[in-house]
């Protein structure tokens, strides 16, 4: 934090504006909140029948829980999916043979490009828009072979030649496409940062290309790495909030569409109380990124004091806290 | 019907109307959020690093309740929860009121990422800066408007570029909140049941549309974070 250095130790004057100034903030900190109360109460928002329902262990065993679970699931299945994918094409950007390195370019930017709601639409709906024609052509036996013997893997399913995306697979796709390509940038910041004597010790001393990269680069790359992934992580937990708009059972679906319809229509409340979760959640990722970040750089100086706090600054991308950017 | 079928741009030219209303809704969108988180991100960073901890602590908990906070989440309760149930509308027309929450809801949500990433930016001004901004006799506020916020700029336009575009891939999002945009079109459209053959063609343009969009907003801030370089 920079706060020190920005303004002087307060003197007589000063103190007393500053006073005045915490008065007033707070004053108006606490209307707004009494506006919010008052208008909930207004729309009789407080009453019982509508905030008992989360104390129920029912609803959390039969709605909550199970939400969660399919939440934690999607991310977890995704995670490791998309870290693959970014190591692969991450790698496979720093090649030597343009054939390799600009297909994978392309494919990272692509990506990163598009709107993660659009990716999953297109798994969910295209299959199942264009199955029919192809089951008519001569790709039809081809198509079906596919889908059972590998898509299955992934719950898709074949019936008289249309394919069936479940929810879960078009949200997983959409997650490791836009986080692979993340992460795969992530990846080609890490070896990059690794300085030059690194990579020349390692053929100097006769190791092939792939025996630098595995040996050499990789291994001081991950724990630059680690921060930016674990934040690359809390993004990927929210983004599973967008399955609700395929009806992929998730936390936020199962607050927003199942309960307020049994429980009096209490979206609000059933909004903050999942809010919670999710806040928590993030908190405890973000901690342990915190952790790693403080852990990875404890051994770097920088040649000239900035605000900060001292150490060096993070390479670019590689922050857990400066670069995040958003429910990208 | 058969392959070639599947690559007919007809259906798509037919909806090409409605698909470029989408695109305009969403550019509305991005627009008017892009100028608010801006604000709104100035505005948080300012109260983080200000003398008074009341204010620091209103900008932490803001910052840290809405960063963690999935978008669709904040969307959903400004749709549902802030316009329907309390019936805090911005006028009658539900379009426009609509838009309206959409607007404040991905403005405030990009605007905690606006904050992070000028923070990270003051963290880069050198502290001789703001000793000397002190030792002339500027305020904190004269100080942080004058000599640490205009450099704090400069150093974080690529990041912030970065920010931007995530907000206008977000815009996608608004339509789990009411709001009409490309992506309801486009899901209007998947629904027909005559619109058979021209699923590949809407996919490909609405990417094309998207690409137009990311790619020069990605170039135009590389190039301005290039000549605003502060050089040291």
């Amino acid at each position: 934090m920079s706060a020190g250095v920005l303004f002087d130790v307060p003197g007589p004057r000063a103190r007393a504006r500053n006073r005045i100034i915490t008065v007033v903030a707070s004053l108006l900190l606490l209307g707004l909140a009494a506006l919010f109360v008052w208008r909930m109460n207004a729309k009789g928002q407080w009453a019982g029948e509508l905030w008992n329902p989360f104390l129920k262990g029912q609803i959390w065993r039969n709605f909550i829980l199970p939400g969660l679970k399919n939440t934690l699931g999607a991310a977890a299945v995704a995670t490791v999916l998309a870290l693959i994918f970014g190591a692969l094409f991450g790698i496979g950007r720093l090649s030597d043979h343009w054939w390799i390195r600009v297909p994978c370019g392309v494919i990272v930017e692509f990506f990163r490009a598009m709107p993660l709601l659009i990716m999953i639409f297109l798994a969910f709906f295209l299959p199942n828009k264009i199955s029919p024609v192809i089951a008519e052509s001569s790709f039809g036996t081809l198509q079906r072979v596919l889908v059972d013997n590998f898509f299955s893997i992934f719950g898709v399913e074949i019936n008289a030649g249309t394919v069936t995306v479940p929810a879960f697979a078009a949200v997983v796709f959409g997650l490791v496409m836009y986080n692979g390509s993340v992460f795969a940038e992530i990846v080609r910041a890490g070896i990059n940062a690794v300085p030059k004597g690194q990579a020349e010790a390692g053929y100097a001393i006769g190791l092939r290309k792939s025996g630098v990269l595995l040996r050499i680069l990789l291994p001081q790359a991950v724990t630059v790495m680690m921060p930016a992934i674990v934040a690359q992580i809390v993004v990927l937990l929210k983004d599973t909030a967008i399955g609700v708009i395929i009806a992929y059972p998730e936390l936020l679906k199962q607050a927003f569409r199942e309960i307020p319809p049994n429980f009096h229509n209490n979206i609000l409340q059933a909004g903050i109380v999942v809010g919670a979760i999710y806040i928590a959640l993030n908190l405890a990722i973000s901690r342990l990124a915190v952790w790693l970040e403080r852990r990875s750089r404890g051994s770097r100086r920088t040649a000239a004091p900035t605000m900060g706090a001292g150490g060096a600054p993070p390479a670019p991308g590689m922050s857990a806290t400066g670069t995040a950017t958003g429910a990208d | 019907m058969s392959l070639s079928d599947l690559l007919d741009f007809g259906p798509f030219f037919d909806n090409i109307d409605a698909i470029l209303r989408g695109f305009w809704a969403t550019i509305r969108l991005a627009a008017l959020a892009g100028v608010f988180s801006l604000v709104i991100g100035t505005v948080l960073a300012s109260l983080r690093v200000s003398p008074v901890p009341v204010l620091r602590a209103a900008g932490t908990g803001y910052v840290n309740i809405v960063r963690n906070t999935p978008l669709t989440l904040v969307l959903i309760m400004c749709s549902l929860g802030l316009n329907d149930t309390l019936g805090l509308t911005f006028s009658d027309d539900s379009g426009t009121t609509y838009y309206w929450w959409a607007v404040l809801g991905l403005s405030g949500y990009t605007g905690a990422f606006v904050c992070e990433a000028l923070r990270s930016g003051i963290n880069t001004v050198p502290i001789g800066q703001a000793e000397a901004a002190r030792s002339i006799g500027l305020t904190f506020s004269q100080s942080l408007r004058m000599v640490i916020l205009p450099q704090a700029f400069r150093a974080v336009i690529a990041p912030l570029g970065s920010v931007f575009i995530a907000m206008i891939k977000n815009t996608t999002v608004a339509t789990a909140a009411s709001y009409s945009e490309v992506v309801t079109e486009m899901k209007t459209l998947l629904d027909l049941p005559s619109f058979t053959s021209g699923a590949i063609p809407l996919f490909l343009g609405v990417a094309a549309g998207f690409l137009i969009l990311v790619l020069p907003t990605g170039y135009f801030f590389g190039w301005l974070a290039k000549r605003t370089a502060v050089a040291r």
